[in-house]
């Protein structure tokens, strides 16, 4: 083949997303689809698993043959298969693994499982081409972390939640305010048109700790909300919304910069669904003028929220650095990000 | 024509190919084991001892349900996947009738089942008619007790099959006595090669849209209708 450019296809359902995207030489999208199944998970409040799969099979094909015509590439062009192969939602993800596998073997193209929160990172790839060392804060519903990169695939966990993840305390607290799911667009909406009047706690946790943690904040504002019913006082949304993500962002922004100035790393990445936080990036934006020789770099929103470009772009690396799957992936619920280290 | 079964929509995992009046290869485990891990590798060692590439293949069977959601799921992931893919037909079989075509030399009624839990099963009703296999009644998950009063009305034999038979063999013992006939323990299989001469000549699906029978809804969609319904009468 004289055909020396490399193409990736990627694959994500880990959650409620159907999305296959061709990434070309790493770090170019050819192609990017996402069949999003919110508007049916609304009336529940919150994603369904059992329908999230349903929903996946009904729409795989569907968004594969949407890609390949987007990108306007055939089987033969493809250099691997990426997809997701954990964490997540296990019957979603099968579903997604099980379609990669079967176009894998049809067409004889390697297979290679990536994982979810790699992917998050490598959307960024898609915008600037990484240097490291380098950090990166995933925020997203299901995962607070910060990521330590010294080099092209290898990932070593050096904080994340010990109980709730960032994006899920938005979901709760904004079910306390009766905001439709999902909430955090919502609160952010609603933090910009209000002051951050109420005070509430911060979990910095234990001395040089990276870890973070939210439930404790939920709660805060939880109790705040019903003891002021019980005193029979209204209290504004915009300013709890405020206080709220002030909090959030006070100890994400805090703890990433530290982390940033510690490591000495020349880049910080931000990467997951919460990155779509308006009041996140300015809150960064702002402290970052603080330390010199570091760049910061936030992907449009929509490369934050799951996608299957960033999988691909994970992929393109992960293939690169020899890693390949076998027919018998699977999904992983549980899977380790360093696992390839 | 050379055409390629898959069951995974309960714990055994069959798979078969056929080329054109033959039956090539077949494979078949029942183990309680992980379909998601173990059936690609599958297809992958059948069609490489049968010395046949995927680009071969001219037609996909699949069961389709009822049976386990995740199980049915993975089975239906590949076989549409992979008959989009190649740009060759898909055709769904009921899991149940697969189960169903053990008793084809049987006289009577046929009524295959799988266990569903909580004294349910899924099951229905069949019957050979000159070599060509006819449903009698839909498939449909029920108590197994009231299935088995519904069969008393009939007055043919009924043979049951199906490896989760055990499970509920003392009530239709009970209910319907010498009516009631039971496969021997080596048809309790569903037989992927039944699968594939149930499906090569059916009509083919669109494969866009195929999705398997889950005979039920998913338990939040159930809820969420009936309280939508309780509210619309208020
Ligand atoms: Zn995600």
């Amino acid at each position: 083949m004289t055909n020396v450019d490399q193409w990736i296809m990627g694959i994500e359902t880990s959650c409620d997303e159907t999305a296959v995207a061709i990434i070309k030489n790493g770090r170019e999208i050819a192609a990017n689809i996402v069949a999003s199944q919110i508007e049916s998970h609304k009336r529940f409040g919150g994603v369904v698993p059992e329908i999230a799969s349903r929903h996946h099979v009904e729409q795989i094909t569907i968004v594969l043959e949407e890609a390949l015509k987007q990108a306007g590439i055939q089987y033969d062009d493809l250099t691997a298969i990426a997809v997701t192969e954990g964490p997540g939602l296990v019957g979603a993800l099968l579903v997604g693994v099980n379609a990669a596998k079967a176009v894998a073997f049809a067409h004889g193209i390697p297979l290679v499982g990536v994982h979810h929160i790699a992917g998050h990172i490598y959307a960024n790839r898609l915008i600037a081409e990484l240097q490291f060392p380098l950090i990166a804060l995933v925020v997203s519903g299901g995962h607070t972390e910060l990521v330590y990169m010294k080099e092209h695939g290898h990932f070593e966990v050096i904080g994340e939640t010990r109980d709730d993840a960032a994006g899920e305390a938005y979901d709760k607290v904004a079910r306390t305010l009766n905001l439709p799911y999902p909430g955090g667009p919502h609160i952010d909406r609603l933090a910009q048109e209000g002051e951050a009047t109420i005070p509430l706690p911060r979990a910095w946790l234990e001395e040089g700790s990276y870890d973070f943690s939210f439930s404790g904040l939920k709660s805060a504002v939880i109790n705040t909300v019903h003891n002021a019913e019980q005193r029979g006082e209204k209290i504004k949304p915009q300013e709890l919304a405020a206080s709220f993500q002030e909090s959030v962002i006070d100890v994400l922004v805090t703890k990433t910069i530290k982390a940033a100035s510690e490591y000495k790393v020349k880049q910080v990445l931000l990467a997951g669904g919460v990155a779509a936080n308006k009041g996140l990036r300015t809150a960064l934006e702002d402290k970052f003028k603080e330390i010199p020789n570091c760049e910061l770099i936030i992907p449009p929103l929509a490369l934050c929220t799951d996608n299957a470009a960033m999988i691909g772009a994970a992929g393109s690396i992960m293939f690169e650095k020899g890693i390949q799957s076998t027919m018998a992936l699977n999904a992983n619920p549980g899977l380790d990000i360093s696992i390839h280290n | 024509m050379k055409v390629l079964s898959i069951d995974t929509s309960n714990y055994a995992l069959g798979i078969a190919l056929l080329d054109g009046d033959q039956v090539i290869g077949e494979y078949i485990t029942n183990l309680k084991k992980n379909h998601s891990v173990r059936v690609m590798p599958a297809i992958e060692a059948l069609m490489k001892d049968c010395d046949m590439k995927p680009s071969d293949l001219s037609k996909i069977v699949v069961a389709k349900g009822p049976g386990s959601y995740t199980g049915v799921r993975i089975g239906v992931t590949i076989a549409k996947t992979l008959a989009w893919t190649l740009n060759i037909p898909l055709s769904g079989v009921s899991s149940l009738e697969v189960l169903a075509a053990s008793g084809r030399y049987f006289e009577g009624m046929i009524s295959p089942l799988f266990d569903a839990r909580r004294g349910q099963i899924y099951t229905s009703l069949y019957q050979f008619h000159n070599g060509k296999m006819v449903n009698q009644k839909k498939d449909q998950l029920l108590l197994s007790t009231d299935w088995a009063a519904q069969l008393k009305e009939q007055s043919e034999r009924i043979l049951f099959v199906g490896n989760d038979l055990p499970l509920h063999r003392s009530i239709f013992d009970e209910i319907l006595g010498s009516q009631a006939v039971y496969a021997e323990m080596t048809e309790q299989n569903p037989r992927p090669a039944e699968l594939a001469l149930l499906g090569k000549d059916k009509e083919a699906e669109d494969v866009h849209t195929f999705v398997p029978n889950y005979i039920r809804l998913a338990e939040a969609e159930a809820n969420w209708i009936k309280e939508n319904k309780e509210k619309a009468r208020k």
